[in-house]
């Protein structure tokens, strides 16, 4: 015995789960979606995409030189808020706008706090919402989806809930597209933001999401349930003057954001029950927005503001601990 | 089948495979037994031989010093030749003292045995505490001071922990398949001392072939056997309780504090004998396993055998060792050196070469919650270990961290790889040094 032995406190196994493993898992989860978003707005959508990422990784690569930092790009969670930011965007964004919105996400969003874990609010929402804030009138210039193979260039269009905001405020009633073209909302073949549009490639990622157990049901689930319900309630109420849940759930970033975005655990709470307030929270205040706040969509602002909140309901949500019984006399 | 359980914990990989099909098998004694005088929680016993001496097997060697200590014996016959500090597991020289064994393994002929009906209670526990026993799951907390409540607790229910869910250790498994009547008759005489009538052995479903004969043998006893669902930590006292029970030993508090009695299964094999045959706890079951071990084996050892022959009795090693655990790998302690001794806490002797540890660097945590969902106390761990990282004892004890019970579900399932349990264990240190000096 020439080599030396390790000596250190027990347990001397570990389970083999990594950082880098989850956000390789969530990057996987949101292949479909990114295939999509590439077949129906084609190389726009493809440039956003690479601008968003590889100008996050970089600026991530920058701040830790700077600060004199070990290099964390490889845990792959820069990678991971690039494509987010990406799918938040519209695919014909300026070049430059995207990457303007890279340098914010990582730089402003993240390593100003300390970088990976520290953050208070989802990265790739700052810079979304800064980008919206700063340029209206870019981010709000929708492409339609034009098929890769179809050689048409692009061309403008309205989201489903923009048209819905603008026509209901107009003469008070429905526009006709929010009870129909269900089919081709699943799918994702509308206008909107990169990566949002097909609920069926959001629906796919996010089960197996949950498959994988990398995040759990709780914030999807009371997320959207929070949507259907109050969304129902207020259909029920007034269908002429209000949507359909359905119509709630497939359009705008609801599934994007209640499967990846939201579930971003640095900025989520950590135990189920917390969870499950998180998510009607997020469920209740984009509902608000979406029916009666200036914006089309409200999914991002939600989500944010939740995120403010999410240390308060960890400090409220301490698990019961065993043995906080009363004592035998 | 209806399995019990407890609410959190994980499942790692039992990796029980190296060691479950192998039947107990006597090591043969080695070359010099080193007996440590403490073996036990509580105060160490006192030395009273000297080099020089011959003693004979199940000789008292160190007298129990005050209630809760034990004494310690000779493991076999012969010579003393040595009174000294030898490294111990806790990883430092401790006094022991070294037999050179004469091969004849001769017991101590004043050692008789007795009825256990026939005996009162005090007599029973003064049997007990006399032949050394302690608690065999690894913690050797002395078992006359369970079986000793204090009058106002009613203790009504005996939990046999038969559940070894600690990953690689089969020795009870062993225990509970070959020697089953000896663990029904100590399981009788600890009802008796205890003076209640349910006793339940707790066994994970991993272990079919040992439910099974455990509850045919049972049968005629009027003792349950509890299968329980296969979870780590399942065989922890508290957990144990919950799942057997459903009820919770107050924060703070003793099993005896919600009416229970928990004691391993071969701590009830060591009870029989102590009692019918009058043999004090000179030898043991434990496992020699882990994927740096050529044959793994149960082996029975005499207490004092160092670890390196127990080594040699299983083909030695398959490579250069890494780490060396007296233990299971959730919880066992890591050796500086294969002179330490097996003693009457050990369950087990685990190998790791370097390729089978898990070495990688803390990263930040990511707030994943996975530690808090799998702690079988529903702790936050995470948040503990952050206030044990700055040295805030108030702000960790007000989180519970004295609660804890060192399980390590949450550095095992951590992604960041940050050492949670072992950041909380420092800051129990400082929460009790702390209330020390107030």
């Amino acid at each position: 015995m020439d080599k030396q032995l390790y000596l250190s406190s027990s347990p001397h196994i570990h389970s083999g789960e990594t950082t880098d493993k989850v956000m390789r898992l969530v990057i996987y989860a949101l292949l479909p979606a990114t295939l999509l978003a590439i077949y129906f707005f084609g190389l726009p959508a493809l440039s956003t995409l690479l601008i968003c990422t590889l100008g996050c990784i970089g600026f991530e690569a920058l701040s830790c030189k700077l600060l004199k930092q070990p290099p964390t790009i490889a845990d792959g969670s820069a990678a991971l808020t690039g494509i987010l930011l990406a799918f938040n965007l519209p695919p014909s964004i300026p070049w430059w706008i995207a990457l303007l919105g890279a340098a914010t996400a990582i730089l402003i969003g993240k390593q100003i706090y300390g970088g990976l874990g520290y953050n208070p609010f989802n990265p790739a929402l700052v810079a979304r919402v800064v980008l919206l804030i700063s340029f209206p009138v870019q981010m709000t210039r929708w492409t339609a989806p034009a098929p890769l193979a179809s050689g048409i260039d692009a061309i403008t269009a309205a989201t489903p809930l923009g048209e819905m905001k603008t026509v209901v405020s107009l003469t008070g009633k429905l526009p006709e597209l929010a009870n129909s073209g269900f089919m081709d909302y699943f799918t994702g073949n509308m206008g909107g933001s990169l990566g949002e549009v097909s609920a069926l490639a959001l629906l796919l990622g996010g089960l197996f999401l949950i498959y994988k157990k990398v995040i759990s049901w709780h914030i999807p689930v009371s997320f959207l349930g929070t949507v259907l319900v109050i969304g129902g309630i207020f259909w029920l109420v007034d269908p002429g003057r209000y949507p359909s849940p359905v119509f709630h759930l497939l359009t705008g970033g609801l599934l994007l954001g209640a499967f990846f975005m939201a579930t971003d655990m640095v900025t989520s709470p950590v135990t189920y029950k917390g969870m499950l307030i998180f998510g009607f929270g997020c469920g209740l205040l984009t509902i608000l927005i979406r029916l009666f706040g200036g914006y089309p969509e409200g999914v991002s602002f939600a989500i944010l503001l939740m995120n403010a909140v999410t240390p308060l309901i960890d400090r409220t949500c301490r698990p019961k601990i065993y043995g906080q019984v009363a004592q035998q006399a | 089948m209806n399995l019990k359980s407890f609410a959190g914990g994980l499942h790692p990989p039992d990796s029980k495979h190296y060691s479950a099909g192998k039947a107990i098998e006597r090591c043969p004694l080695p070359d010099e037994l080193i007996i440590p005088a403490a073996q036990h929680i509580g105060a160490p016993a006192e030395i009273c031989v000297a080099v020089g001496d011959q003693v004979k097997k199940g000789q008292q060697l160190a007298a129990a010093k005050g209630f809760v200590s034990v004494p310690v014996h000779a493991s076999s016959s012969g010579e003393v030749i040595a009174v000294e500090p030898r490294l111990h597991p806790l990883g430092r020289p401790l006094p022991a003292v070294v037999i050179k064994p004469d091969g004849k393994d001769q017991w101590d002929t004043s050692l008789t045995g007795a009825d256990p009906e026939q005996l009162e209670v005090a007599a029973l526990k003064e049997m007990i505490r006399d032949a050394g026993i302690v608690g065999m799951g690894g913690a050797t907390f002395p078992t006359h001071v369970k079986l000793s409540p204090p009058g106002e607790k009613q203790i009504d229910t005996l939990i046999l922990n038969g559940v070894e869910c600690e990953p690689f250790l089969t020795a009870d498994h062993r225990l509970m398949l070959e020697e089953s009547e000896r663990i029904i008759d100590g399981i009788k005489i600890l009802r008796k001392v205890l003076n209640l009538e349910t006793a339940i052995i707790g066994i994970e479903a991993n272990k079919p072939d040992a439910i099974e004969h455990l509850t045919t043998a049972c049968v005629a006893h009027n003792i349950q056997v509890q299968p329980l669902k296969v979870q780590y930590p399942q065989g922890a006292e508290k957990q144990l309780i919950d799942a057997c029970t459903g009820r919770q030993v107050p924060s703070g508090g003793l099993p005896m504090d919600c009416g229970v009695v928990v004691q391993n299964v071969g701590t009830c094999a060591a009870v029989s004998d102590a009692v019918r045959l009058g043999r004090p706890l000179v030898e043991r079951i434990a496992t020699v396993t882990g994927p740096g071990v050529v044959e793994p084996k149960n082996l029975l050892v005499a207490i004092g055998t160092p670890l390196q022959h127990l080594l040699d009795q299983c083909g030695g090693l398959t490579g250069d060792p890494a780490k060396i655990i007296m233990g299971g790998p959730m919880m066992g302690q890591t050796q500086l050196s294969l002179e330490v001794p097996a003693i009457r806490g050990t369950s087990g002797l685990l190998i790791f070469r370097e390729e089978d540890l898990s070495l990688k660097n803390a990263g930040p945590c990511i707030r994943c919650g996975r530690c808090i969902s799998v702690c079988p106390i529903h702790l936050q761990p995470t948040t503990i270990a952050a206030y044990a990282r700055l040295d805030m004892v108030d702000e960790a004890k007000q989180q519970n961290a004295l609660d804890c019970i060192e399980c390590g579900c949450c550095t095992y399932i951590c992604p960041a790889a940050l050492p949670l349990v072992q950041s909380i264990r420092h800051i129990k240190g400082g929460i009790m040094a702390k209330r020390r000096k107030i």
